[in-house]
């Protein structure tokens, strides 16, 4: 079946068969394999990409489903050489040893933010329940994204002054 | 993990998928969430030939209360966690949906599926059951409503024909001082219950028990209708006496079986400590606490 997405903003279009999962999609058919595939059961939240701004396991996807929808993956999230800040959050912050769960972890964290520009740590963790990450004990993830949750206020505070000032 | 190869439709009417499926018969299998469906693929536990996607279907996905409460089948978890409507009125129900799974799973995971798929293990069928709920399922003889005692038959089992599909579940309206919760205790998040325990009370002007609804997850072959604990709290004042032997009497009708989650003794006694909890909360809320 033919199926057309748009993929970090870029149309594609590939022929797959209704079986293909859209995590092989992304990696196999589009060459973007920063998706990982950790457990392939649903459980561990490797293969954690956007589908139409919301977080899902792309292990537990078919490609088809994604016909004519929108999807978000790491390559996606630095723009022009700039690290977005959650990824400079996982860098700055050590939020990651070994590295298989990042970029899942990240596409997870980036929803969150969108919803929630400040979350609390348990909402952090909440949030991050369903990615698993077995080297950092998760300590060094929460400040990760407590770093990008600040920087991204911080960056919404000086484009908007005034409405900062009001408030 | 690739499943077996499958031919794949995606109507945009329901009247084609039901079509589509009285067609196929057996064949043929519904795609909701796909979060159970597509891992018993992967495995090869389900090797249908043809797959009906529901999902570029409209109009299935919604939380509606004018009169009774009714949702929609295609409703996602997340959806169902943040409806105000739901969290205002049904706790019970959003206690629920914000247990099943993982937060990721849930944003494609279906309360009609959670149902459909008949597992003893999955959360929405014991609060349906504590509710006395009922399933709306679309075929081509019509609209059927199904009342939730005679949905479901047995594991993976339920009382659709092969040609129905689920499209709402609809609850009886949250009636004054009436109050629920639904607790789970899990491994880790994302893993199945253990037990689960759905627990729904109606008091009545003196503040004793007019009606009580306990639904069992994942202590059966099916979901349990605990009916002597209920039956044992009418009545009365919902004091920790009363609790008490609700909760003796729900684990006695329990049927668990030793797995890789405990043993049956210690499934029993969760049975017992999660009633007494959700029947605690259940009174609160009754009562118009959080």
């Amino acid at each position: 079946m033919r199926v057309q997405l748009t993929v970090n903003g870029a149309s594609m279009q590939a022929d797959v068969e209704p079986r293909l999962l859209l995590v092989h999609l992304i990696r196999e058919n589009l060459l973007l394999t920063g998706t990982h595939i950790g457990c392939d059961t649903t459980s561990c939240g490797a293969c954690t990409v956007l589908l139409d701004g919301r977080p899902v396991k792309s292990c537990t996807v078919f490609a088809v489903q994604a016909d004519g929808r929108t999807v978000s993956t790491v390559e996606g999230l630095e723009q022009n050489g700039v690290l977005h800040a959650v990824q400079e959050g996982f860098t700055k912050e050590h939020g990651l040893q070994c590295g298989f769960c990042t970029p899942g972890m990240m596409m997870t964290s980036v929803a969150l933010l969108e919803r929630n520009a400040a979350p609390t740590e348990l909402q952090i963790r909440q949030a991050i329940s369903g990615n698993l990450c077995r080297c950092t004990g998760y300590v060094n993830i929460v400040k990760a994204i407590q770093y990008a949750s600040t920087k991204m206020g911080e960056a919404k505070a000086e484009k908007q002054p005034a409405a900062a000032g009001r408030a | 993990m690739i499943p077996a190869a499958f031919e794949y439709e995606a109507p945009t009417e329901l009247a084609q998928a039901i079509d589509r499926l009285a067609k196929y018969g057996g064949e043929a299998k519904v795609l909701a969430g796909g979060q159970s469906l597509i891992p018993l693929m992967k495995f090869r536990l389900a090797q249908p030939a043809r797959i009906i996607d529901l999902n570029r279907i409209a109009g299935l996905a919604y939380v509606r209360e004018n009169g009774d409460l009714r949702i929609g089948a295609l409703t996602r978890e997340t959806d169902l966690e943040e409806s105000a409507v739901i969290h205002d009125r049904y706790a019970i129900i959003a206690d629920t949906a914000a247990v099943i799974a993982d937060p990721i799973v849930r944003n494609l995971a279906t309360v009609g599926g959670n149902v459909a798929h008949a597992d003893p293990a999955n959360d929405h069928p014991a609060t349906l059951l504590a509710l006395r709920a009922s399933v709306v399922a679309r075929g081509p003889r019509g609209e059927r409503v199904i009342p939730i005692d005679d949905f479901f038959v047995d594991t993976f089992t339920t009382s659709l024909a092969p040609d129905e599909i689920v499209t709402e579940i609809r609850i009886p309206r949250a009636a004054p001082q009436s109050g629920g919760a639904y607790v789970k205790f899990e491994r880790k998040i994302g893993d199945f219950a253990i037990v689960g325990v759905a627990a729904h009370i109606l008091l009545d002007a003196k503040g004793n028990v007019a009606t009580a609804g306990i639904g069992l997850t994942n202590v059966g072959p099916t979901v349990i209708r605990a009916r002597r604990a209920e039956e044992s709290l009418r009545g009365r004042a919902p004091d920790d006496k009363a609790i008490a032997a609700a909760a003796d009497a729900a684990a006695a009708e329990a049927e668990p079986v030793a797995d890789l989650r405990g043993p049956v003794e210690y499934k029993r006694d969760l049975v017992r400590v999660l009633t007494t909890r959700s029947l605690r909360r259940a009174v609160v809320r009754a009562k118009g606490g959080k």
